[in-house]
């Protein structure tokens, strides 16, 4: 096979994948509208992304705030503007910050599994067996998890935001005497709709684009390109997962924040 | 042992090709199976079972040919349709493919939950009975991580049967099992037919298993169909690959491992 060959058959085959994963959105949305509804899968889907996340996030969203409020006290107070720390800290948390650093934690925490578990679903013929059953996989599998981190990511982007804010009134109203009606006050009237709309449309794109590559990634295992199977396919696909959707969740953010700025 | 029932088709294969990318894996495969039949599909690791067992289910497409189950054209289904004809039928995988995350009980009952609208304390009911019959009654509430390899099949084969399919598969019953567990599944097997006059399909490379449960067998060699008959006829057979086969003599693809290391040991 000559070199050109090989480039050629490496761009169908990525062609290919991309129009099976597009494919596989499209049915895993449609599964998530469509009857039968699944509410228990759901809310044990719900549970473990959204519920078992909570303490990580609350954690990452205290110390983020905290160090977000201790750069801009320290850059502010050299330009003599400390009213602005709360307006500062509100924005990044609400337009970057809360929606990226939520993504990429739920991404750590809960992608990962979702993925080693669907591929050793489809490792262990389970997958199969549901399809046998009459059961269609997107329905049973796909759908109860993309439902679940369309609800459960932008909610703990809130709550991460909101801790955050309140980690950097810490730091900046109670550590470094920041008037408190100056940071609250500055950020409520700094803070509007679009940065609302931009954190909140972000966080939800990052939850499709988590649960997209997450999921898809586990239930081709075994149309992987590297051949790897096993138990050395399910690790490779699983680091592949956050990777690939961690990457993608960077390059989204700087595409949504270029449409909306 | 005579085949029974032999009343309609229930398994139509004509003409049966398939591909992985360029490897051609089965080759014009034909088969007929009829009501109440064992058949059991036989042949060396790579001889194209799986194949044709993802094949017969809807799992993979043919490259070319006909499948015909209960009467309907597989390639003629559309997803709703297929999904009905699965209804039909049971499949048990080689390891069971339970659930993880579910009791064996729910695993059981989990395609009654989905296909029926009966009520929980029937579904219950009905779920024992299967576990029962297959002497899994005192495991309901266990989970798949704590049963062993025979019981995770035996487990699979009561979801398998949970809804009394007319057609079941059976993915390797007796592989990686010990000879008494297997000879256990073989009699269970065997009592499914007679008890619910169920079309088994088998595939496996265990020949005491094979010619113990068969009515008919098909051996296939490297993605081609060598010969389809009942044990009487397998057992006659002149064709090498087949005798080879019955005397557990490796086929002229497989590597002699002795004489090749003591071709390496001469080299030295």
């Amino acid at each position: 096979m000559t070199y050109l060959h090989r480039i050629s058959k490496r761009c169908l085959d990525l062609i290919e994948r991309i129009g099976r994963a597009g494919v596989f959105l499209a049915i895993g949305l449609w599964s998530s509208i469509t009857p039968p509804y699944r509410p228990l899968q759901v809310l044990k889907q719900l549970y473990f992304i959204g519920t078992r996340s909570l303490f990580v996030i609350l954690i990452a969203g205290l110390f983020v705030g905290m160090v977000v409020a201790l750069q801009f006290y320290d850059t502010l107070i050299r330009f003599g503007s400390l009213a602005m720390l709360g307006v500062a800290v509100g924005m990044s948390l609400i337009r970057e910050l809360g929606p990226v650093l939520t993504a990429l934690v739920i991404i750590g925490r809960a992608g990962s599994a979702i993925c080693a578990e669907i591929s050793i679903m489809r490792n262990e013929q389970q997958l199969d067996a549901l399809e046998c059953m009459a059961v269609d996989p997107y329905q049973y599998v796909i759908a109860p998890r993309i439902l679940a981190a369309m609800i459960s990511v932008p909610l703990l982007t809130a709550i991460f935001i909101t801790v955050g804010i309140f980690g950097g009134y810490f730091v900046g109203v109670i550590l470094f005497d920041v008037s408190s009606g100056s940071y609250l006050g500055g950020m409520y009237d700094a803070v509007n709709w679009r940065d609302i709309i931009m954190g909140a449309s972000k966080s939800v794109t990052f939850g499709l684009l988590m649960i997209w590559i997450t999921t898809v990634k586990g239930f081709y295992l075994h149309l992987d390109p590297s051949g790897a199977h096993g138990s050395e396919g399910v690790s490779k696909v699983t680091t592949d997962a956050v990777v690939f959707s961690s990457i993608a969740v960077l390059f989204a953010d700087y595409i949504l924040s270029a449409i909306i700025l | 042992m005579e085949t029974k029932g032999q009343s309609r088709t229930i398994l139509n294969i004509e003409h049966l090709y398939s591909h992985y990318g360029e490897i051609l894996a089965l080759e014009d495969i034909n088969l007929r199976v009829m009501e109440g039949e064992i058949l059991v599909i036989m042949g060396h690791s790579g001889a194209g079972k799986s194949t044709l067992f993802r094949n017969i289910l809807g799992l993979k497409q043919p490259s070319s040919g006909r499948i015909e189950i209960l009467g309907e054209d597989l390639s003629k289904l559309h997803k709703k349709s297929l999904y009905e004809l699965r209804k039909q039928i049971g499949v048990a995988f080689q390891h069971g493919a339970l659930f993880s995350s579910l009791s064996v009980r729910e695993n059981v009952e989990l395609p009654l939950h989905e296909h029926t609208t009966l009520d929980e304390n029937t579904i219950q009911i009905m779920t024992r009975m299967k576990l029962s019959m297959m002497n899994l009654a005192d495991f309901e509430n266990m989970m798949p991580s704590q049963l062993s390899g025979g019981m995770l099949k035996r487990a699979g084969l009561a979801r398998a049967v949970i809804m009394d399919p007319k057609l079941l598969f059976f993915d390797e019953p007796s592989a990686g099992l010990d000879p008494v567990t297997s000879a256990g599944l073989d009699k269970l097997i065997l009592q499914l037919r007679d008890a619910m006059n169920m079309t088994i399909i088998i595939i496996t490379h265990e020949l005491e298993s094979a010619f113990n449960i068969a009515d008919r067998i098909t051996v296939l060699d490297r993605g081609r169909q060598l010969m389809t008959g009942t044990r009487q006829e397998i057992r006659a057979s002149e064709d090498m690959r087949i005798i080879n086969m019955l005397n557990r003599e490796p086929g002229e693809h497989v590597l002699d491992a002795d004489a090749y290391l003591e071709q390496l040991t001469k080299q030295r």
